[in-house]
């Protein structure tokens, strides 16, 4: 019988129903009292000097208030990145500022470089027409090859090159893992692309500040997923204001991804505006601007080597990847490619030896960082096509040579060749939970079916790990990071017994509002509906760092569980003094604050309500009162862990792929939400499945960006997915967090692209095509069709 | 400026448009009927379906001035009278076929009119129907089980929390 409510139950989600009725309240759906409108004038060009900029027209428009342009914001901070790596040779990354508006430069197609204030919206996009822009077009960089060659024209010239940086992990390893390729019996060597993303949260990003000139107070309603971050950002580094000044509301978010997770100079110009015209002063983002400036995902160019046994036994995985980072370094931009990346490159393998290096390069296109994954995508995109292409190569099935490699349950902890300790795993269980999922003795006939009509039926697998719950500060601080990846929790139990809890975590999509009140609730025996969730509102929750990472409940809920035990002894303290006990003898179990060995007690509520009525109160023992906070900085990551299949049919006529099943097996330890935890996989899975067949970012050689529209960027539809297959049940819990549990945002997304690949090159060998090993996504039925014709 | 009037959720409203107002502008901005979205600036996306005169619409594709004299039902047009949820919104609760819930507005305005047409839709054909309506959160998998549920389809078998 499932549970109706606690941990592990599914209550329906209660922010559902203001969402399924017209109440949510995104950004732009606040309006603010006298508020103008910001549009911003944007680069045509993907390199150029800027030689003057005229807004002597616009300024004469009707209902223009204000017109800003880069020559304004020269004198306040850039927007930084929020690592710093080291080059191999110990030197540290190149990081050219990023101001709030392109000065002297534009950099990428979309770039701002000027922003009109008006009355209404299509009075400033009239105006933003106005400006007049001398912008003398240089020649672009796109490619990552060529702009780290010598004499390729430079994004930004103060640095003399266009590499960020040139990072070798571990570096202590280079030189065994080359070893061990040089002398290993097979060598399988893929060279491959991890394709450009856009997020594409359905929401377009949106600002909207407010500036009371009474008090010097700013208010900034943005689409974020971590207020207290873009507040931390605004404030020590581009625009001064003391963070006590600056309230930073987020407040329904329709969807991040990881692209709302950083600060961008929308938000530093909408603030400023606000000051400048004393009024509120609102933009939203096109779907055009969108997909010119939000930052973008993946883009590696790869070599990747496997070096193993003839039996299939690994040896090495060496690793040499270009990274893009577009034009500017965005906040989580240099962490994405590197210790997101390079640190999983051991997979779920026991395998010795692992030496991975990544040069970032700078290019005249939008910035690229963190998008659902980040990182982890890509090295799991990359261990698992060169597995599949050895385990076909040396005649092994691809999940015989993954379970002959794979870590095993008895060495946990386990520390890998790339460095990080993985707590707990099984990873043999949830390949054959997998195989049961998928039906994989049915395939042949299933095989033999297509065939008769004239289809290529093909199956992939592959397994996956991440690092999850980010992040440790003790450890992320020694690896660059420069802020810490702790989370906080308010538990504020109000004198008639109901509860506010204030998080740090942000949810945009994930359900925190009826989740985490199951943790609060199971915790104190009560009813889930007596709790409520506050998010979004830096002056509401205690500093925390938002959701991303697959965080929110590895590590926020983790500081929501060390506050509600904070309550629970406050409140045997009180217990102890109502029931005239020693507060050691206080048991709580229930609801109840018991008296051990007796049958004394008094109910949660009632401690509640004395809390705040002290009338008779020890003031010297125990406080009025009943709150609490907690700051958790977890111990380690936490690893989650999956086995993924895909079961394809590929019609020879047009390359044309279609998926028939799709089964996934992940390990995220305990679950508090079963609902919420498959529906966050099968979004996942939508995205991996987008990135293999469907969407690509295409820029041409000038740096304009092709696909900036759903005319042009495929997006999944409804028609390209299938039903999903999704189980959780094989659990090893997480030995380092009070719930056990490893994170589920990000794993469909992780785990599922190579298992898309490698079904669709299975169908292609089964049918004869024996000299296609490998195709790069996204595999449009043109790149299928060209390389069974090639 | 041109005068419009229209019935907007059972009730007659009017006012001055300019005329290159779009009916999704309208709804959201002198209406403040913030329920309908604008997801995209190319009517690919969804977010913005409202029925028009009983058929699903979406409101970027026509201008205010068009809609004179119109019957427009937008999603806060959509509950039952008492309130509570109906069918469809209640479905897509029980099934969890919403998670940030920027598209849901167009989901929900989109599954009511496919099963205005078709009372029975199987998946294929909810599938194709919403062709016009992106979702990047659910994948997909639980707003075609809710629209089936909805029709009163047995969803058990189909795979799921």
């Amino acid at each position: 019988m499932p549970k109706d409510h606690g941990i592990g139950a599914s209550p329906m989600r209660r922010e559902d129903v203001r969402f399924l009725t017209g109440r949510g309240k995104y950004t732009d759906d606040i309006a603010l009292q006298g508020q103008a409108h910001a549009v911003f004038a944007r680069s045509q060009v993907a390199n150029g000097v800027i030689t003057s900029i005229d807004t002597s027209e616009a300024e004469k428009m009707p209902g223009v208030l204000a017109v800003f342009t880069g020559e304004d914001f020269v004198d306040v901070g850039g927007n930084p990145a929020g690592w710093q790596i080291n080059s191999r040779d110990g030197e540290p990354m190149k990081e050219p500022k990023r101001p709030v508006l392109a000065h002297g430069k534009v950099r990428h197609v979309g770039d701002a470089y000027a922003a009109v204030i008006a009355e209404t919206e299509e009075q400033a996009r009239d105006a933003a027409e106005a400006i007049v822009a001398e912008i003398d077009e240089q020649p672009a960089v796109v490619d990552m090859g060529a702009a780290l060659k010598e004499g390729a024209p430079l994004v930004h010239d103060e640095i003399g090159t266009n590499q960020c940086f040139d990072w070798g992990w571990i570096e202590d390893n280079r030189a065994a893992t080359d070893e061990a390729i040089k002398n290993a019996p097979h060598v399988t060597t893929l060279e491959l692309v991890n394709n450009r993303l856009v997020p594409n949260a359905m929401e377009p990003r949106a600002s909207t500040a407010d500036y009371d000139p009474g008090t010097g107070d700013y208010t900034l309603y943005t689409t974020s997923q971590n207020p207290h971050l873009t507040r931390l950002l605004i404030s020590a580094f581009v625009l001064g204001i003391p963070e006590n000044k600056l309230k930073v509301v987020a407040p329904d978010v329709g969807g991040g991804f990881g692209s709302k997770i950083y600060h961008y100079g929308e938000e530093a110009l909408v603030l400023a505006a606000a000051k400048k015209i004393g009024r509120p002063v609102r933009w939203t983002a096109s779907r055009s601007e969108s997909f010119l400036t939000d930052a973008h995902g993946r883009d590696h160019v790869t070599k990747i080597e496997l070096a193993c046994e003839k039996d299939g036994t690994f040896i090495a995985f060496r690793t040499e990847t270009m990274a893009n980072v577009g034009a500017y370094l965005s906040n989580f931009s240099t962490a994405t490619p590197t210790f997101l990346h390079g640190t999983l490159m051991a997979g779920n393998y026991a395998v010795p030896n692992v030496y991975v290096n990544v040069k970032a390069v700078f290019t005249n296109t939008a910035p690229v960082d963190a998008y659902r994954g980040a990182g982890r995508p890509e090295a799991t995109y990359s261990l698992e096509r060169v597995i599949d292409m050895a385990a076909r190569e040396l005649g092994i099935d691809p999940l015989d040579i993954r379970r002959r490699n794979f870590v095993q349950p008895d060495q946990f902890p386990f520390t890998s060749a790339a460095g990080l300790e993985y707590d707990t795993g099984n990873y043999g269980a949830l390949v054959d939970k997998l195989e049961e999922m998928i039906d994989r003795k049915g395939f042949e006939a299933r095989r033999k079916a297509s065939e008769k009509n004239g289809k290529l039926r093909g199956l992939g697998v592959n397994t996956y790990i991440e690092a999850c719950g980010i992040a440790p500060s003790n450890l992320v601080g020694v690896l660059g990071s420069r802020v810490g990846l702790y989370d906080a929790a308010t538990v504020r139990v109000n004198a008639t017994g109901n509860i506010a809890v204030m998080v740090g975590a942000h949810s945009h999509g994930q359900g925190h509002e009826t989740a985490f009140p199951q943790v609060v609730a199971g915790m104190l025996g009560i009813d889930e509906n007596s709790v409520e969730i506050v998010h979004g509102d830096t002056s509401k929750i205690p500093f925390g760092m938002g959701t991303y990472g697959s965080r929110s409940l590895a590590v926020c809920g983790s500081a929501v569980v060390r506050a509600t035990e904070k309550v629970i002894n406050k409140g045997k303290k009180i217990a102890a003094h109502m029931l005239e006990a020693s507060e050691a003898d206080i048991e709580f179990a229930d609801g109840q604050f018991s008296v051990a060995g007796t049958d004394k007690f008094v109910g949660f509520g009632d401690v509640a309500l004395k809390a705040y009525i002290p009338h008779d109160f020890p003031l010297e023992e125990v406080e009025p009162g009943l709150e609490e906070t907690a700051f958790y900085d977890p111990a380690n990551f936490t690893y989650p862990a999956g086995a993924y299949a895909c079961e394809v049919e590929v019609d020879p006529d047009t390359g044309k792929v279609t998926i028939d099943r799709f089964a996934a097996a992940d390990d995220f330890g305990n679950v508090i939400n079963p609902m919420i935890v498959s529906g966050q996989v099968h979004g996942g899975l939508a995205q991996g499945i987008g990135q293999a067949l469907l969407e690509h970012t295409t820029y041409d050689a000038d740096g304009q960006l092709i696909s900036a529209s759903y005319m042009d960027y495929a997006m999944p539809r409804a028609d390209d997915v299938p039903f999903y297959s999704v189980d959780h049940s094989c659990q090893t819990p997480c030995t380092h967090n009070p719930l056990g549990v490893k994170g589920c945002g990000e794993a469909g997304a992780i785990g599922s692209p190579p298992s898309v690949v490698n079904a669709v090159i299975d169908a292609l060998q089964s049918g004869g095509h024996s000299n296609v090993t490998h195709i790069d996504m996204p595999l449009t039925p043109s790149r299928v069709w060209s390389a069974m014709n090639s | 400026m041109t005068q419009v009037s229209m019935t907007v959720n059972g009730k007659t409203v009017s006012g001055e448009v300019e005329g290159r107002i779009l009916l999704s502008d309208y709804l959201r901005e002198d209406l403040r009927l913030t329920g309908t979205h604008i997801g995209c600036d190319t009517s690919q996306c969804g977010a913005c379906v409202v029925h028009v005169d009983g058929k699903a619409v979406k409101a970027c594709t026509m201008f205010a001035a068009e809609a004179e004299g119109a019957e427009v039902t937008t999603i806060e047009g959509m509950a039952n009278p008492d309130g509570s949820l109906n069918t469809i919104q209640q479905a897509f609760q029980d099934h969890h076929g919403l998670q940030c819930g920027f598209c849901t507005p167009g989901m929900v305005m989109s599954a009511a009119a496919l099963l205005e047409e078709n009372a029975k839709p199987t998946e294929a054909e909810i599938r194709d129907y919403l062709e016009g309506n992106i979702c990047r959160c659910t994948g997909y998998h639980n707003i075609v089980k809710a629209i089936m549920a909805a029709s009163g389809q047995d969803v058990s078998a189909i795979a799921g929390e």
